[in-house]
C-alpha cells in the first residue's frame, strides 16, 4: 500500500517558550511523583528518603506549571480559569471536553496540584517525626491515583500536540509516550542529582540509575517511532533543521543508558543495587538527561512551527 | 431578490472562484463593517496578491494562484490566473470547535461558527487545529478572531458584507440548500461548456462534514491551499491513538520502575 504524504495548510500557533517550559516541567512534576510512588512501593524503608525527593520536587514542578500556562495566554492571562468554567452567557457551567486534551489537561493540573501538594505534605511532616503519619497502605494507595494522574500530566502534553492538524504533530500518535517516557528519566535522573543533598538518600543511587536507564530505552524506542510515523508522513524534511536539538536528546538519552550500565558494571563486580556510590558521575549524566529532556520537547514543540 | 433571514435555518456562501476577478471588494467590505485596521502594507514580491493570508486582521482575503507559464502559450482558459476569495468555512464538524477548551466556539442560530470575544482566553488551541489557516491571534486583546459570517448584520436581517459588495457574485450569500443547488446548476453549466476541472469543495459531507462557505474551484483543492478529502481530518482523530501509546508507556515503564526498585538482600 502507498503511504500517501499528509498535506498541511495551517498556521502555527506561536506556542514557544512558556510552553516548551511547561512542557517540561510537567514532565518532570508527573514523573517525580511517579518515580516517588514506585520507590515507595517496591523498594524498602531504606528508599523512603529518595521517594520523599520526589514528591518535593514533584510539587515545586507543579506549582510553577500554572504560572507557565497562565504567563502564555499573554494579555488574557486573567481568563486563565475559563479553561474549567464556561462562562458563555446563558449556558454557564463547568467545562469538561474528554476529546480535548488541552481540557481533560486543565482538570488534571489541578486534581493532580492537590496530590502534589498533600504528598509533598506528608513527606515534609513525616521527615519531622519518627513514625509514619499516615498509615502506610492508605498512604500508598493514595500514591497510586496521584501516580496515575501524574503520568497523565507528563504525557497528555505530547497527545494534545498530535491532538491537532499541524504538521509532525498530527502525523505521529508517539508523543505521548515519548514525553512520559523522557519525563520518567528526567524525573529519576533529578531525583539522583539532588540526593547530594540528602545522604542518606544515597541509598537508592543505584537504582534510580538503573531505571533512568529503563526509561531511557524506551525513549529511545519511542524517538525510532516518532521519526518513522513521521517520515511516513512526508513531513520529515520539517525535522531536519532541528537535528541537533534531536541530538542532544539522544546524549540524553545515551547518558542514561551509560548511568544504568555503570550500574551493573558495579553489580556484576560484587557489588550490589544499594551501593551508596557509583563510579560515575551522577552530576554529569542527571545534567545531560534533563538536558535531554528539555530539547526533546523543544525540538518537537519547534519543528512544527 | 434579497434573502430574508431567519434564525434557526443554516446560512453560508458559495463562492464562484470561476468568476472571480480578484477585485478585493470583499476584503475591504469586510474591513470596513467589522472594523478591521488590517497589518501594516507590505510588499510580498512573490505574486500580485499583498495580503499574504488569512489573520486576525484579514477575515476575507483574495488567493492569487497565478500559474504563468515560463514560455507563451496557447490561449488558454484562465488557468494562468485563479482567484479564490477565501474565508473562514463555517465547517459542519468544526476542529477549531472541537478542541476549544473553554467553550468561546459555538454555534449561532445561523448554524455558523463563532468565536465569543468574551469568553475565548487566548490559548491559541483552534489556531493548531484549524485546517485552513484561518484562525489569528488578536495582540492587543489576545484573543482569536476570525470572519464572524457577520453574526451581527444577520441578526439585524442584513447579508454579510462582502457578499454585498462582490461585484461579480463570485461570493453568493444564502440559505445552504439554496446555495447548494446554485452550485449543482452552475458546475452543471460549466461542466456541458467542457470546463472539465471545474469542481466543487465542500459542497457534500466528504470534507469535514460538508462546509458552510464552499467553493467552485477550477483545479485540484491542493492548488488552493485547501486540502482535499483525503487529508481532511478532525484533530479529535489522534485521541485514541496518542492515549494508547502513552498508556503502553506507562505500563512498560511502571513495570520497569518496579523491577529496579524492587527490595533486593543487600550485600
Ligand atoms: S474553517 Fe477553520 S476556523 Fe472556520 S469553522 Fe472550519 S476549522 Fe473553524
Ligand atoms: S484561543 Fe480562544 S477560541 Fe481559540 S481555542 Fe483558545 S479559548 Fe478557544
Amino acid at each position: 500500500m502507498m503511504v500517501l504524504a499528509a498535506e498541511h495548510f495551517v498556521r502555527s500557533p506561536q506556542w514557544l517558550w512558556y510552553v516548551l517550559f511547561y512542557f517540561f516541567f510537567a514532565g518532570i512534576a508527573g514523573g517525580s511523583y511517579a518515580v516517588a510512588t514506585l520507590l515507595r512501593l517496591s523498594g524498602d524503608v531504606r528508599d523512603e528518603s529518595a521517594a520523599r525527593i520526589g514528591f518535593y520536587v514533584s510539587l515545586v514542578a507543579t506549582v510553577i506549571c500554572p504560572i507557565l500556562l497562565t504567563a502564555d495566554l499573554g494579555v488574557s492571562w486573567s481568563r486563565f480559569w475559563h479553561m474549567l468554567i464556561d462562562v458563555t452567557p446563558g449556558d454557564t457551567g463547568l467545562n469538561f471536553k474528554y476529546w480535548s486534551p488541552m481540557s481533560v489537561g486543565a482538570w488534571a493540573l489541578l486534581v493532580f496540584g492537590f496530590f502534589a501538594f498533600v504528598s509533598a505534605a506528608e513527606a515534609w511532616l513525616s521527615d519531622r517525626r519518627d513514625r509514619p503519619l499516615v498509615p502506610p497502605l492508605l498512604n500508598r494507595l493514595f500514591n497510586v491515583v496521584g501516580a496515575v494522574l501524574g503520568i497523565f500530566i507528563a504525557s497528555y502534553t505530547g497527545v494534545l500536540l498530535s491532538v491537532s492538524n499541524q504538521p509532525v504533530w498530527s502525523d505521529t500518535w508517539s508523543i505521548g509516550g515519548l514525553f512520559l517516557a523522557s519525563g520518567l528519566g528526567g524525573a529519576a535522573a533529578l531525583i539522583a542529582l539532588l540526593m547530594r543533598y540528602r545522604p542518606d538518600a544515597a541509598f537508592s543511587l543505584g537504582r534510580l540509575h538503573q531505571a533512568a536507564g529503563f526509561f531511557s530505552a524506551l525513549e529511545l524506542a519511542l524517538m525510532i517511532v516518532f521519526f518513522i510515523t513521521v517520515g511516513a508522513a512526508g513531513s520529515l524534511p520539517r525535522l531536519l533543521p532541528w537535528l541537533a536539538l534531536f541530538a542532544l536528546a539522544v546524549a540524553g538519552v545515551a547518558a542514561g543508558l551509560v548511568g544504568a550500565r555503570g550500574q551493573m558494571r558495579v553489580m556484576a563486580a560484587g557489588g550490589s543495587a544499594t551501593l551508596t556510590r557509583v563510579r560515575l558521575d551522577t552530576v554529569t549524566i542527571s545534567l545531560l538527561v534533563l538536558v535531554g529532556v528539555l530539547a526533546l520537547r523543544a525540538a518537537v514543540i519547534f519543528s512544527a512551527q | 431578490m434579497a434573502t430574508t433571514i431567519r434564525p434557526g435555518e443554516t446560512y453560508g456562501f458559495f463562492t464562484d472562484t470561476s468568476v472571480c476577478i480578484g477585485c478585493k471588494a470583499c476584503e475591504a467590505a469586510c474591513k470596513e463593517w467589522n472594523q478591521l485596521g488590517g497589518d501594516s502594507p507590505s510588499f510580498l514580491a512573490d505574486s500580485f496578491d499583498n495580503t499574504g493570508n488569512l489573520d486576525a486582521e484579514n477575515w476575507r482575503h483574495v488567493k492569487f494562484i497565478e500559474q504563468v507559464p515560463d514560455q507563451p502559450a496557447a490561449t488558454g482558459n484562465g488557468t494562468a490566473w485563479l482567484m479564490m476569495s477565501d474565508v473562514c468555512k463555517h465547517c459542519k464538524h468544526a476542529s477549531c470547535m472541537e478542541v476549544c477548551p473553554t467553550g468561546a466556539i459555538i454555534r449561532t442560530e445561523f448554524n455558523t461558527v463563532f468565536i465569543q470575544q468574551d469568553v475565548c482566553n487566548g490559548c491559541r488551541n483552534c489556531i493548531a487545529a484549524c485546517p485552513y489557516s484561518v484562525i489569528g491571534m488578536n495582540q492587543s486583546t489576545g484573543t482569536a478572531h476570525k470572519c464572524t459570517l457577520c453574526y451581527d448584520r444577520l441578526q439585524g436581517g442584513l447579508e454579510p458584507a462582502c457578499a454585498k459588495a462582490c461585484p461579480t457574485q463570485s461570493i453568493q450569500f444564502g440559505p445552504l440548500a439554496e446555495l447548494q443547488q446554485a452550485a449543482d446548476v452552475r458546475l452543471a453549466a460549466l461542466h456541458s461548456q467542457g470546463v472539465a476541472q471545474a469542481q466543487l469543495y465542500g459542497r457534500d459531507d466528504k470534507v469535514y462534514g460538508g462546509l458552510n462557505a464552499f467553493f467552485l474551484l477550477m483545479d485540484k483543492p491542493e492548488t488552493y491551499g485547501l486540502p482535499n478529502a483525503e487529508n481532511a481530518k478532525l484533530p479529535s482523530r489522534n485521541d485514541l491513538g496518542g492515549y494508547v501509546a502513552a498508556a503502553i508507556t506507562a505500563i512498560l515503564a511502571v513495570v520497569g520502575g518496579l523491577v529496579a526498585f524492587r527490595r533486593r538482600v543487600t550485600g
